[in-house]
């Protein structure tokens, strides 16, 4: 079952073709959504205002090569690691799902362009098993135990906003697509069933980017980016800047009392998970 | 001059909905984002302020300076055992300090409460607070002095 690909299995009642116009048809959806959520949001302009008002302010210029080492600081921690999580269980399950939903996605692409009748080899259809079941565990564990108005607000997990259209139609979409392999790999009649309903949560996900946090993959790193010039060019959105590994500050007499103290004085209130609404 | 949270960089932790002693920092339903559910009960403790690990929350200024310029903004660092204020005035001033708010590593000093004996029949009847005459020593000497710290008084202002 997990060698085998589920596309190239229904390319008998559903052209090969017509499968990679689907494909196509969700990636544009997708630069369209988000390209529509840039402009009715206004983020590209208050973002580029930000900027502006944050250069006019800066103690000291950050340019050319600095603004490289930021942008490669941005790309390696805060993005490809998830680093901006203060919280070490969502950010597991923040890499899970992420992690998760490329190899998934990389792998459908590579399914359905590449191997769409030929056999295929077992490695594509394994990377999209492990993808889903990644982004699924991920993606669970965040949904009933980690998310925020379960965990600090103390509701159930079943209670379903509009803000969840992202979660639920990711997770949802990735659920059905492998219960229809699964039924598919078996010979099941109900297969057919749960490809149609695969279809119709992939639609959702994909076309729902202007209501959904879909394009949080596209700003969050721009405001991660954004954060870490501001911190590079003394600005810090106004934040405190002062800090005790500069000994300087050690010599302030109103660090006389930590002169002999450890660096690391451990966590305080974060030892605790918030949850003690 | 109530609590207001920058939306875009909440991540809706909860840090601050579990420290509001006033219990009015909450979760918006729609957006998974904290906000402060009733500003005219915010005393600005500045409680969920320190508390907030990505520093989205801020407080509100009266209207009739806010939108001058100025700003008060604070880091908690627990790591370091620091707290640190940046205050920017409205004609450009710009103030920042540096303080300690502990001064052993978090933990390693608590109070064992519940081995410290009652309060005795006679105590309870007096005027004085529970430990009143212990920590402010009617009992056993003079007030409490820098130099029993092993402190000294300095002149001028250190920041």
């Amino acid at each position: 079952m997990f060698s085998i690909n589920p596309f190239a299995g229904i390319s008998g009642s559903i052209s090969p073709a017509l499968m990679q116009w689907y494909v196509v048809l969700m990636v544009v959806l997708v630069a369209a959504g988000t390209l529509f959520d840039i402009v009715h949001k206004g983020s590209a302009k208050y973002f580029f205002e930000n900027w502006r008002k944050s250069k006019s302010k800066s103690v000291q210029q950050v340019e050319g090569g600095e603004l490289m080492s930021i942008a490669m600081q941005t790309a390696l921690v805060d993005v490809l690691a998830s680093g901006e999580f203060c919280n070490a269980r969502r950010r597991i399950a923040h890499l899970l799902t992420m992690y998760g939903f490329v190899i998934h996605v990389v792998a459908t692409a590579v399914l359905v362009f590449a191997y769409p009748t030929t056999p295929t080899p077992a490695v594509w259809p394994n990377l999209w098993w492990i993808g889903a079941l990644m982004l699924l565990l991920g993606g669970y564990w965040f949904w009933f135990f980690i998310r925020v108005d379960v965990a600090a607000e103390g509701n159930s997990p079943f209670r379903v906003m509009h803000a969840d259209l992202f979660v639920l139609s990711l997770l949802a979409s990735v659920t059905l697509g492998l219960i229809w392999a699964w039924l598919q790999a078996s010979g099941s009649a109900a297969s057919g069933v749960f490809f149609g309903l695969y279809i119709l949560a992939t639609t959702v996900l994909f076309a729902g980017v202007p209501w959904s946090k879909f394009a949080h993959m596209f700003f969050k790193p721009a405001a991660a980016f954004e954060k870490r010039v501001s911190k590079a060019n003394g600005t810090a959105e106004n934040l405190p800047t002062l800090s005790r590994d500069d000994p300087e500050q050690q010599a302030r007499h109103s660090m006389e009392l930590l002169r002999d103290a450890p660096m690391d004085m451990g966590l305080g209130i974060k030892r605790e998970a918030p949850r003690h609404y | 001059m109530p609590t207001f949270v920058y939306m875009t960089r909440c991540d809706g932790c909860g840090h601050c909905v579990d420290i509001c002693p006033s219990d009015i920092m909450h979760i918006d339903p729609t957006y998974r984002r904290a906000y402060n559910i009733e500003p005219s009960m915010c005393w600005e403790c500045y409680s969920c302020v320190k508390a907030c690990p990505q520093n989205a929350i801020d407080m509100r200024g009266y209207a009739d300076f806010a939108p001058l310029g100025h700003s008060v903004r604070v880091q908690r660092d627990e790591q370091k055992g620091t707290i640190a204020w940046r205050i920017k005035f409205r004609n450009g001033t710009e103030k920042n300090f540096l303080s300690p708010i502990t001064t052993k590593p978090w933990g390693q000093a608590i109070p064992k409460l519940a081995e410290v004996p009652g309060p005795s029949k006679e105590m309870r009847d007096s005027q004085l607070l529970y430990n009143e005459p212990k920590w402010i020593r009617m009992d056993e000497g003079g007030l409490r002095t820098l130099d029993d710290a092993g402190l000294k008084l300095k002149k001028g202002i250190y920041y």
